[in-house]
């Protein structure tokens, strides 16, 4: 098993060597010698025109268990409202669902929460719905026994969540309970027609290369995504759906972990992972007091208000407002920068976003280059005349 | 207090360009760094042990390179250092990383605490800190940006969400992730650098923790890249031009037929 190159075919042309995402190639004398860091993703037999480059997978240990059917989707609240993620998955979910020929599970902890009924309207064929008090607030230790207990009885072949704080926290220790695969922050989902494989692509290396990744032969297969990658459907009135409650044993697992308070970031008043707009800042605002205008242009557009780097170095705003590789990852539908210079750090958390406005004064500025629109211009002109004009258009 | 730390060497840059002739990677000057938000769990590690006492391990798995990470940590101050390297290993998706990290520190023992960081750059999953919790039988907490206190065996922390930040408790042993919030990193000490520079670096192979072969590498990781591919941008770049009246007037125009606004 392993990777294996044919001497006697290759040409030493050395095509292979940068095909390889990883740098795993070298050339010694004259012909790609294979180094440790290889994962055997095949870029390189892809890129051979000579078919010298052969690649053997042992077969896998454990036999994918066919007994596992259903693709599920956990569905998060918060404070007993279900997160924007949870519908986009939903309907997700009832698409891989429709092209395996098999159901839609929701699994949903908590107490009280509002409008489980409407899961089964945008796609849901079961809920599995854990409610109790000790589940209304988010336990780690509660939350993974529950979801691996639920998955052993009933053994989805397919498990989504949400690549919010929570799901990113939890999931993986699921993940580790049941010894299956978990690829982080999908962008892509589909199904392989001849194998029933989840095909899960997600953006690396800040999104410069993209991965296709599949968890072959344990169960279940499981993704993460994040809020806005996928588009929340249209519900269905009078779609049937089952709405399956499930007690909480209590006595099976206690909580380690206690969740002692909550401090509310009140500078935050749309929250950036799930703002539909977002209107960000970056060193070209010059001074913190000059976040308040665009404050007042997130104000008008209902978006939220995010930042690059620099103003958070600065103490301008706080951190939760960053956006970027060591900040936070967003895709609104909109994204407005104002006197950012496009950093790639600064890039890799928000050019998924679906249309994006540059507003800098330096046309050679990188972010001109992913802008859907771009203007070259003084912010501090743009800005007010574009708040003005929004605010005539709304009357 | 004695912790222990994870961190990885990552290529240096996301800034991996792709040649537009040719259309491949260009690495060049691509040097192996620490993954940033891995020295804030190093600082993080180093000023809980300069507040309670105890020793700092450093633990690393990746190829025999990756010891030049280990003696950074060494010389920003971490007492000790042990790089994780063995053939066996590559090609390890989380699942099987954080096999072989809860192996590394089972065999280290006495442990109070173990921080990692947010993610790495490279891998960018933020899954081997809970999955090594897991495999640890611990608590996890993760995202932590103030450790608050430690007493009794537990340890009052913040955490970062995406409402604010949350209050906890968890009882030690545990494992947690940093955020970058938590703290600024030093600089190395000349005091550091010299005794990076001389430090006895132990490598721990798959036999001296016990490996099972068929939970490491490429044969124990659950899953497999298939494909990798340059993402297209589809996306058009448009420049306004006009006076800045007219800019904006395009601008309310376009974001108007697209119903964003
Ligand atoms: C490991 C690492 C992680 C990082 N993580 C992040 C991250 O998460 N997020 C992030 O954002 N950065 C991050 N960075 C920093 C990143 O490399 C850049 O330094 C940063 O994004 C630059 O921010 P900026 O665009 O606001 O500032 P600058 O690059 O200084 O750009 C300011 C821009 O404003 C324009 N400007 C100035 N005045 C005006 C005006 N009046 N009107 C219009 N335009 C004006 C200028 O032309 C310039 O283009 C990271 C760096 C490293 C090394
Ligand atoms: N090979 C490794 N060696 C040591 N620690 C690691 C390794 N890979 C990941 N980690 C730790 O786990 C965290 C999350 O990594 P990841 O899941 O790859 O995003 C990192 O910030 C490190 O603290």
């Amino acid at each position: 098993m392993g990777i294996q190159i044919d001497l006697e075919k290759c040409t030493g042309c050395g095509a292979c060597l940068p095909a390889c995402p990883l740098d795993a190639l070298e050339l010694a004398e004259d012909k790609p010698r294979v180094k440790d860091n290889c994962n055997l993703c095949g870029a390189c037999r892809d890129a051979c025109e000579y078919d010298a480059i052969i690649i053997e997978e042992a077969p896998e240990k454990i036999a994918p268990d066919t007994g596992f059917r259903g693709v599920w989707v956990f569905a998060e609240q918060r404070q007993g409202q279900l997160k924007g993620v949870a519908y986009e998955l939903v309907s997700k979910g009832r698409e891989l669902a429709d092209s395996l020929g098999t159901e839609l599970g929701v699994v949903c902890f908590g107490h009280q929460v509002q409008g489980v009924e409407q899961l089964v309207a945008y796609g849901a064929d079961k809920v599995y719905l854990v409610d109790d008090p000790a589940l209304a607030h988010y336990q780690d230790d509660l939350y993974a026994h529950q979801l691996a207990r639920l998955i052993e009885e009933h053994r989805p072949e397919i498990l989504l969540a949400g690549a919010t704080s929570l799901g990113r926290s939890f999931i993986p220790r699921v993940a580790a309970m049941l010894e299956t695969g978990l690829t982080a922050d999908c962008t892509g989902l589909d199904i392989d027609g001849d194998t029933r494989l989840l095909l899960q692509t997600r953006p690396t290396f800040g999104g410069n290369i993209m991965a296709t990744i599949t968890c072959r032969a344990r169960r279940p297969q499981m993704a993460t995504v994040r809020p806005h990658v996928f588009k929340k459907g249209i519900p269905k009135d009078g779609r049937q759906g089952q709405i399956i409650r499930i007690d909480f044993d209590r006595s099976a697992v206690t909580s380690r972990t206690k969740l002692l308070g909550f401090i509310e970031d009140l500078t935050e008043k749309v929250r950036l992972e799930e703002a539909d707009i977002i209107v960000s800042g970056g060193r070209g605002l010059g001074k913190p007091e000059n976040f308040q205008l665009l404050q007042e242009l997130a104000d008008v557009l209902g978006a939220a208000l995010g930042s690059s780097r620099p103003p958070v170095d600065e103490g301008w705003i706080p951190y939760s407002h960053q956006v970027g590789q060591t900040g936070k990852t967003v895709c609104p539908k909109l994204y407005i920068a104002c006197g950012i210079s496009g950093a790639v750090q600064h890039l890799a958390g928000m050019q998924t976003s679906e249309v994006i406005v540059a507003i800098n004064h330096d046309p050679h500025a990188p972010i001109f280059e992913i802008a859907t629109y771009g203007i070259v211009g003084d912010l501090f002109e743009i800005v007010p005349m574009l708040i003005a004009r929004l605010k005539e258009a709304r009357g | 207090m004695n912790i222990v730390v994870c961190i990885k060497q990552v290529p240096g840059t996301t800034e991996v360009k792709i040649d537009p002739q040719t259309n491949t990677l260009v690495r060049e000057g691509v040097e192996g760094i620490v993954n940033p938000f891995d020295t804030y769990a190093l600082e993080e590690g180093v000023r809980l042990k300069e507040r309670f006492g105890g020793v700092v391990t450093v633990v690393s798995m990746g190829p025999p390179q990756a010891e030049a990470a280990l003696r950074e940590a060494i010389s920003v101050g971490a007492d000790q250092a042990i790089l994780l390297s063995d053939r066996a290993f590559a090609g390890s998706d989380t699942l099987a990383t954080a096999y072989v990290l809860s192996r590394a520190i089972a065999r280290i023992g006495d442990y109070d605490l173990v921080i990692c960081g947010k993610q790495t750059l490279d891998g960018d999953t933020g899954q081997v800190g809970p999955e090594l919790a897991q495999r640890l039988g611990i608590p996890f907490v993760a995202y932590v940006s103030k450790v608050e206190a430690i007493q009794d065996g537990q340890m009052r922390v913040q955490r970062l969400i995406e409402e604010g930040h949350e209050l906890m408790e968890a009882p030690l042993p545990c494992v947690m992730s940093v955020v970058k919030e938590i703290n600024v990193p030093r600089l190395p000490s000349l005091r550091g650098m010299m005794r990076a520079k001389g430090a006895q670096i132990p490598v721990w192979t798959a036999r001296d923790l016990d490996i099972e072969a068929d939970r490491v590498g490429v044969a124990g990781s659950p899953t497999r890249v298939i494909r990798v591919f340059f993402p297209q941008r589809t996306r058009k770049s448009q420049m306004l031009e006009g006076t800045a009246e007219s800019q904006v007037e395009q601008l309310v125009e376009r974001l108007r037929e697209t119903k964003l606004i």
